[in-house]
């Protein structure tokens, strides 16, 4: 080979003598550094394929050196924890929640144990902060549908509402009023219910709205329409709605009735998780 | 005699297509048979109105550079549209009120979301590749494209798959195999599209003048037949019916997700990875105007890239049904793919040996500078990504958004700029481009938005893996998901303007182009000369 030839000016070091469209190669040597590095990757490979699992095998496969598996892994974590919290947690589910005083160490678990499990299962109705949304009940007021105290929040949770998985659901079914009565009569009953919860309304249509209430919707709502917990019919007399208190939103209602669900996490959730959670739910705020 | 052939054919295509249409059991089919009914329809037609009109003789003498040009127009039109759907659903993210009432289900973010990946990896960044490959396998082998308008048939079929494709995700055609979308007779097209393009590649590729291929034709060959091996197996699929573009996967659970990442991380080494350095080993050489670093490193790193980025794919499986081997053997490939990896971007960086001051004055090796660097972070990245312990920090989060937007708009993008405005010139015949301020704006605007985008994907990533592992001392977990949400959005703002950067930058480009093909150069303000 001719070096003047193939010798790169710029660099003085030699080309390969190869060109295509003006293109050159300098013949280079690899960069040491990245040559070791590449040998350095490959040892620490072969180690690292020998201490883990590696190798398919025609039944199963090495298991390394270690021993280690991602499952084994996280299932010592686990057993880990609830070891820690063995006793504790035995507490809880045993525990009658409406005796158990609060400063008891099986409360504090429960309360930062529901809030756990409340995040995880019940924020994506009820809302990260459990406030609720539309369908989905505020559980920071002392406004409650089916009952506040620590027994009806653990059964609620326990059973759930309308749901076809437990037979122990709370259940009531509010009649579709469309397929009843008239639309001004519905309307009626819109306007009385605006006025018992106050809000701006037809004076007459309301009076006339009045009988057709006590008729068709006072057995489930009270007389008075302060609601009944026993079939989870709402208080219509305050200013918290489920599905929006507005005149539009009332007419709907009453025209083709509403029919929320809730899960049971019975089967879902262990003992001390139902509990756990139903002390974080009663604590918020509204727990009778 | 061939007029009677072609027209005979296309009439029984149109015949079927709207048979087709007729008997259609889902929106996207019946839109895709009327436009393939009406595509075959127009183009009888358009033979039976030139029938009696002597053909024009081509001049077969000089190299094809048509298509090339076509290609070039293609590549920064798909661009922009990519880029634009991009920033959209970026917004939605940020957003949702976004997902327009009106306009669902077709502009729903699930729809638009493999609308934006496939526009720009497969029409942006795939017609930029098929471009490239022309261009450079005739300029190094000295030779004229093979199999005459076979190119053009690839041009235009390769563009007819993007149309495909795209109609039917907004219509609700879906494999639901990410960045495998397409439906069976989609997937079909293509597969004969790949194949005469291996056909022209390797066609033109044997009437080499110089005896040795040249090392850019390695890797887009490599490219051009890995893509076709992954894109076959993962695609094999049994149509419900003719009639219909539903089908079913023939591997079912963790051997059908096996599959599917085994080609989506061979989807960024073959189609993002080799095909775009194919592209760098000889777009770089030529503006810098000096010879390639190392010949051995070259090869090296070929063959390295090549042999390990097959086995890599578990990684994106770790912690899943995936046996522990097969998530031990990716990641023990990824790590080792490191240094070959490494290999393109210091041959291409050491090229400047010589030409550094250019960087000064070319905003041309600017861009095909920055997009090594980012490269080189994106492979550098990637292997500490598939680490295990890593990888259950950064997996699901938007810390893999980050990743891959450094790689695909600071490597792909830039380096097909780069090539743009390269090409743009010489395949017209001007001199320069229109305005080479502008190419400096667009380098800024995109380097930019690239560092606002895969910032504000990091912070977030890194975030919300902690806020999902986060617990408190009795082993609770303190946050719910949509905590982590809400604590995102500040950063999902930051994303949307990043990518709103790099959309006006590349309207720039497309503007630049325009003035340059036709035909204007602007001249820069002459410089100050100090008073005598």
């Amino acid at each position: 080979m001719d070096d003047k030839e193939t010798r790169d000016p710029v660099t003085g070091v030699d080309t390969t003598g190869h060109e295509w469209d003006g293109i050159k190669e300098l013949n280079n040597p690899m960069p040491r550094w990245w040559l070791w590095t590449l040998y350095g990757t490959i040892v620490w490979g072969i180690g690292y394929a020998i201490a883990y699992p590696a190798w398919p095998l025609v039944q199963g496969a090495t298991s390394g050196l270690l021993g280690y598996s991602t499952r084994g892994e996280v299932a010592a974590e686990i057993a880990a924890v609830d070891a820690r919290n063995a006793e504790v947690s035995a507490t809880l589910a045993a525990a009658d929640l409406a005796t158990l005083p609060v400063d008891d160490p099986a409360y504090q678990f429960g309360v930062s144990g529901g809030a756990a499990v409340f995040r995880a299962n019940c924020s994506q109705c009820h809302g990260a902060g459990a406030a609720g949304g539309v369908g989905y009940p505020n559980l920071l007021d002392d406004s409650w549908l089916w009952g506040g105290t620590l027994d009806d929040i653990e059964y609620t949770v326990r059973h759930g509402i309308r749901n076809e998985i437990d037979a122990d659901a709370r259940f009531s079914q509010m009649p579709a009023f469309g397929e009843m009565l008239s639309k001004p009569e519905i309307a009626e009953i819109a306007e009385h219910v605006l006025a018992l919860s106050g809000q701006e309304h037809d004076a007459a249509k309301a009076e006339a709205g009045a009988t057709l209430f006590a008729d068709n919707c006072a057995s489930c709502h009270g007389e008075a329409g302060t609601g009944d917990r026993e079939q989870g019919a709402p208080d219509l007399t305050d200013a918290i709605w489920l599905y929006s208190g507005t005149r539009e939103a009332v007419t709907e209602t009453i025209t083709n009735a509403r029919f929320g669900v809730m899960p049971a996490w019975g089967p879902r959730l262990s003992d001390a998780e139902i509990k756990a959670v139903t002390l974080y739910v009663h604590q918020l705020g509204g727990g009778e | 005699m061939t007029d009677a052939a072609k027209l005979t054919g296309l009439g029984l295509v149109a015949l079927f297509m709207a048979i087709a249409a007729n008997w259609a059991h889902d929106l996207a089919y019946q839109v895709h048979a009327l436009i393939l009914m009406a595509l075959s329809a127009g183009l009888a037609i358009n033979i039976m109105r030139n029938a009696d009109k002597p053909k024009k003789p081509v001049d077969t003498t000089g190299y094809m550079d048509d298509v090339v040009r076509a290609g070039a127009i293609a590549t920064a039109f798909w661009g922009i549209v990519g880029f634009l759907v991009g920033v959209v659903i970026a917004f939605q993210l940020a957003f949702p009120a976004l997902n327009i009432e009106w306009a669902q289900p077709f502009a729903n973010f699930g729809r638009l979301r493999p609308l934006h990946t496939s526009a720009v990896i497969f029409a942006f960044g795939g017609n930029a590749l098929i471009m490239s490959c022309f261009y450079i396998v005739q300029r190094t082998s000295g030779a004229r494209l093979w199999g005459g308008n076979l190119a053009w048939f690839v041009f235009w079929g390769y563009n007819l798959f993007i149309v495909l494709a795209a109609t039917g995700y907004v219509l609700g055609a879906t494999q639901s195999k990410e960045y495998a979308e397409p439906e069976w007779y989609v997937d079909w097209w293509l597969t004969i599209v790949w194949v005469c393009l291996l056909a022209v590649y390797v066609g033109t590729l044997a009437r080499r003048r110089e005896k040795h291929i040249y090392v850019a034709n390695w890797f887009l060959l490599a490219f051009i037949i890995t893509v076709a091996m992954l894109h076959i197996v993962n695609n094999i699929s049994i149509p419900v019916s003719i009639w219909g573009s539903k089908s079913v996967q023939i591997f079912a659970g963790v051997q059908d997700a096996m599959t599917q990442w085994w080609y989506g991380h061979n989807a960024v080494g073959f189609f993002l990875t080799a095909g775009f350095l194919g592209m760098m080993y000889y777009f770089v050489p030529k503006q810098a105007e000096r010879p390639v670093y190392s010949y051995k490193l070259s090869i090296i790193h070929f063959w390295g890239l090549i042999f390990l980025y097959i086995w890599a794919g578990p990684h994106h499986l770790h912690y899943t049904a995936l046996p522990d081997w097969a998530a031990t053997l990716g990641m023990v490939f990824s790590i080792i793919l490191w240094m070959p990896s490494w290999g393109g971007m210091i041959n291409g960086l050491m090229t400047l040996n010589g030409a550094w001051d250019k960087l000064r004055t070319d905003p041309i090796i600017r861009m095909m500078v920055i997009s090594l660097a980012f490269y080189g972070m994106a492979t550098f990245e990637g292997p500490m990504m598939s680490i295990r312990s890593v990888n259950s920090l950064s997996h699901y989060t938007d810390w893999t958004i980050g990743h891959v937007h450094s790689g695909a708009l600071g490597w792909n993008g830039m380096i097909t700029f780069g090539t743009l405005y390269y090409l743009t010139p010489r395949l017209w015949g001007r001199e320069r481009m229109y305005s080479m301020s502008a190419i400096n704006w667009h380098f800024w605007l995109a380097t930019i938005g690239i560092v606002l985008y895969a910032s504000s994907m990091w912070v977030t990533g890194i975030m919300e893996g902690l806020m999902w592992r986060e617990v408190d001392a009795q082993g609770f977990l303190v946050n719910s998901f949509a905590d982590t949400v809400a604590a995102k959005f500040p950063m999902y703002v930051v994303r949307a303007l990043g990518g709103t950067l790099f959309l006006a930058g590349g309207v720039l480009m497309g503007w630049n182009m325009w003035m340059t093909i036709r035909g204007g150069v602007r001249a820069p303000a002459p410089a100050q000369v100090p008073a005598e």
